[in-house]
């Protein structure tokens, strides 16, 4: 059991949870994620380690809720536990001066993206980061990232704050004003990450995602979150969960990531139903 | 008759005695134990059947040399928990390997009756005398010895790190287990599954060792919770034991492996078994819905029955086993292979996926096989399945499992580069004491020997116990 040591929204729908996990907070590294499972019936999610404090014991995460596990943990307090947390799992990032790096965060892409952010400016990158929301209520982390950058952009698809458009068009505005890049890290829904590809592709400029196959233990036993990577099996979890966005199939990724559709909804609702009960009582 | 009058003759006259098991009809549709057991009169009936041979040859067939004629006899006069305490003194998990042992290539095989009768059923009465101590409650824990000062670390909660871990802790050492998973057991409780071995017996040994004073760690992964030096350096283990298992599957690389639908058979078998995905939603773990579905198994081992009668239990319509040889090359147990056939299991010989083939939303709708016969013997003796010329076919089927096999898990090898492996990324050992190539560090199990038997596994955890107990005394006092 894993204490809850704080539980904060910081949108609607995102939460930062702080949980006491001492032997991960000391050994984890950018880009690294735990499984978690909130309760004893509960199926083992991949969440990113955002931030740890290797002092108190604690790592942090930062939840979308999204299906019924997400919202499960979502609705939890400081001072509630999680069942089981194991980690950190997946090859740390690849950290290096490169140059000016830009991260880049779609939706709750710049959570997972902010630790590995943080890794760049330490290793002496010029850093920018572009982070992007639907608008401006769904923007995340906006201090924390500015406090990492030497350059910060927020993008949002209506205008409401920051540059109106997508990440991709800021990415190519600065591309095209002739900075020179060197490094990449594009983290968010599959279709930005596929649309990140393409904008770097024709500079060569070293691009790197994060992808997010559906996994079960996280160790490299079952094989279900395998990706194809240069027209080569991967598994997400051990040889990832970061790779060459030039070379990752999205396609098969999304197709896969649609595996449990009818299920998930169906967990929801028994969520949705439970919730309802709990309310008129 | 009785255990002391009876005369051979008598003995050769009593049939084996079968175990009662449920009904394939409601069987196939429940995940409940397949066999019942024997009764008391079941089991001391067939322990009758043992000649009580001078020189027992069936000990040599056990792979942990039971005392195979000793405990067969204490059945026959009745006394099941002393039968249970003979079985342990060699055998950690006698109601677990009495159920998932291949005895047909094991004791059973070696039993002096085989030739011209039917072997004693062996595999069963270790099974009934582990349930029975069990059941009435009558296992005693074994003597701990003073406590020695040492530190022992196994990695792996499967059969060899049990019962190198319960061996170790009996000699007075501090144990502590470190398992990557939430749950305790290794393929016992994750692949094997319920209908084969009831979990609720894992846990009761499991549960033994605690009490005898192992220390378990879920939900620690080595070589990134925690690496094998660190162990060694900042926890200061005095010894590591590396039972990991054989834990990364083995993809066919054939085109469509990627569509959805298409599973290998540690996935399934974990969604089902450790997540209890049958059982969704009131489990949270989804897994594909098989009911009134055509599933196919490629593969013919303990993996694949288990995997295909699974699908089976969850609706499957047609449930196939696909294999390249014929059934004679599975290297199933017999039981699984008439257990599985019994439930509607069909099994299609002699033949090879190429393909798999999906629709517009990358569904699986089908594999194109090859058909096979079988040619010259190959290195393995078995004869090489060649392919018949334009036999091509589409097995239309909604979902597959890949059971080809397992490889080695990278992350103890990437971490720990000073222990030796093979050219199949195995844990080269000295295999009298089941050292590596590091100093203090022993290894045993499916990491060592590839994909094996759950009793191979428990011999070489004993090996290496025996061996570390030696390596640490020894030197005790030196320094
Ligand atoms: C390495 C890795 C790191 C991740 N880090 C974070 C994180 O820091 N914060 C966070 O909120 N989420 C993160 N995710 C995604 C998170 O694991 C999923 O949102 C979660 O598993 C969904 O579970 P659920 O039961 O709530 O939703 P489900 O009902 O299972 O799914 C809801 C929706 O999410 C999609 N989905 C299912 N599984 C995944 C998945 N593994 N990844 C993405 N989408 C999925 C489904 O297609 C569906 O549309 C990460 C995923 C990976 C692989
Ligand atoms: C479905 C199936 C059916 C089988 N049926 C039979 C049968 O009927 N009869 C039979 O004799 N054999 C059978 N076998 C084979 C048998 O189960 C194995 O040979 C045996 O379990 C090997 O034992 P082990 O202790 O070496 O490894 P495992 O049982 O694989 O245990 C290894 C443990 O180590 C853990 N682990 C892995 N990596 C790490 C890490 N880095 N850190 C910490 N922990 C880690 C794993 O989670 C696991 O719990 C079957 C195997 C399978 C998969
Ligand atoms: S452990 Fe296995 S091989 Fe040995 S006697 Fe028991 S069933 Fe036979
Ligand atoms: S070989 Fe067969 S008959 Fe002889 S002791 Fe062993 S089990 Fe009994
Ligand atoms: S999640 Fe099972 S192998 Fe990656």
């Amino acid at each position: 059991m894993h204490k809850i040591v704080s539980a904060i929204f910081l949108a609607e729908n995102i939460k930062k949870i702080e949980i006491e996990a001492p032997r991960i907070a000391k050994k984890r590294k950018a880009g690294q994620f735990v499984m978690i499972r909130v309760n004893e019936t509960g199926e083992r999610i991949p969440l990113t380690i955002a931030g740890s404090d290797p002092e108190k014991g604690t790592i942090t995460i930062i939840v979308q809720g999204m299906g019924k596990s997400t919202r499960e943990l979502n609705s939890k307090e400081a001072g509630e536990s999680i069942h089981d947390i194991v980690g950190p799992l997946g090859a740390p990032s690849h950290i290096e001066k490169f140059g000016t790096a830009v991260s880049i965060g779609g939706g709750l892409g710049a959570a997972i993206a902010y630790p590995t952010a943080v890794a760049l400016k330490e290793a002496g990158n010029y850093v920018i980061t572009i982070n992007g929301a639907r608008s401006k209520e769904l923007v995340i982390l906006e201090e924390e990232m500015r406090a990492v950058s030497d350059e910060a952009y927020i993008t949002t698809d209506d205008g409401s704050y920051g540059f109106h458009g997508f990440v991709t068009q800021k990415l190519q505005e600065l591309i095209d004003s002739g900075r020179a890049i060197d490094y990449v890290l594009a983290i968010g829904p599959i279709p930005m990450m596929k649309a990140i590809a393409e904008v770097t592709r024709p500079y060569h400029i070293k691009t790197i995602v994060s992808l997010n196959p559906i996994m079960v233990d996280g160790t490299g036993m079952c094989g279900g979150c395998r990706v194809t990577v240069d027209n080569q099996l991967k598994f997400a979890c051990v040889d990832g969960p970061e790779f060459d966005a030039h070379l990752v199939d999205f396609k098969n990724l999304s197709d896969r990531n649609k595996m449990y559709l009818p299920q998930e909804r169906q967990a929801v609702e028994t969520l949705t139903h439970k919730c309802n009960l709990q309310k008129q009582l | 008759m009785d255990a002391q009058s009876i005369t051979t003759k008598e003995r050769l006259a009593i049939p084996r005695q079968e175990m009662l098991s449920q009904n394939p009809e409601v069987r196939s549709h429940n995940f409940q134990e397949v066999n019942l057991g024997y009764t008391k009169e079941l089991a001391q009936r067939e322990a009758l059947r043992c000649l009580q041979c001078k020189d027992p040859a069936c000990i040599k067939g056990c792979p942990v040399n039971i005392k195979i004629d000793q405990f067969i006899k204490l059945i026959a006069d009745g006394d099941f928990p002393g039968a249970a305490r003979k079985i342990k003194e060699d055998n950690v998990l006698p109601a677990v390997c009495g159920r998932v042992c291949p005895q047909e290539d094991q004791c059973e095989k070696m039993c002096i009756l085989t030739k011209k009768y039917t072997s004693v059923a062996i595999g069963n009465l270790e099974r009934f005398a582990a349930d029975y101590e069990r059941e009435t409650g009558q296992v005693e824990l074994p003597q701990v010895a003073r406590p020695t000062g040492k530190k022992v670390a196994v990695i792996g909660s499967g059969p060899a790190g049990l019962s190198c871990a319960n061996d170790l802790v009996q000699l007075g050492h501090a144990v502590t287990v470190f398992e990557a998973l939430h749950e305790l057991g290794g393929v016992l409780m994750y692949g094997i599954p319920e209908f084969r071995l009831p979990k609720e017996i894992v846990k009761a040994e499991i549960e033994g060792m605690k009490k005898l004073g192992v220390n378990f760690i879920t939900n620690a992964v080595a070589g990134r919770s925690i690496t094998v030096d660190e162990l060694l350096k900042e926890e200061e283990f005095d010894a590591v034991f590396i039972g990991v298992g054989a834990g990364l599957p083995w993809f066919m690389g054939i085109p469509g492996e990627n569509l959805l639908g298409v599973y290998s058979a540690n996935e399934f078998l974990t969604r089902v078994n450790l997540m209890k995905s049958y059982q969704f939603p009131d489990n949270d773990t989804p897994v594909f819905n098989c009911t009134g579905k055509n599933v196919a198994v490629f593969g013919g081992g303990n993996t694949a029955m288990d995997a295909v009668r699974t699908a089976r239990r969850l609706g499957a319509e047609h449930a196939y086993i696909v294999y390249r040889r014929s059934e004679a090359e599975m290297p199933a147990r017999l039981e699984e292979v008439h257990h599985a056939r019994e439930e509607g299991i069909e099994f299609l010989m002699l033949m090879n996926p190429l393909e798999f083939i999906g629709n517009e939303a990358q569904w699986l709708t089908g594999a194109k096989c090859l058909r096979m016969e079988l040619g010259e013997p190959d290195d393995s003796g078995r004869r090489r399945p060649v392919p018949i010329k334009d036999s091509e076919f589409i097995l239309p089927i909604d979902m597959a499992v890949i059971s080809i096999g397992n490889g080695s898990n990278p992350l103890i090898k990437q971490t720990t580069p000073d222990i030796e492996v093979s050219k199949r990324d195995t844990i080269v050992v000295d295999i009298n004491t089941m050292a590596t190539s590091k100093e203090n560090v022993y290894a045993g199990g499916d990491i060592v020997t590839g994909g094996a038997t759950v009793i191979l596994a428990m011999g070489a955890g004993r090996t290496a116990a025996a061996a570390i107990h030696e390596k640490l005394m020894g030197t005790a006092g030196v320094s």
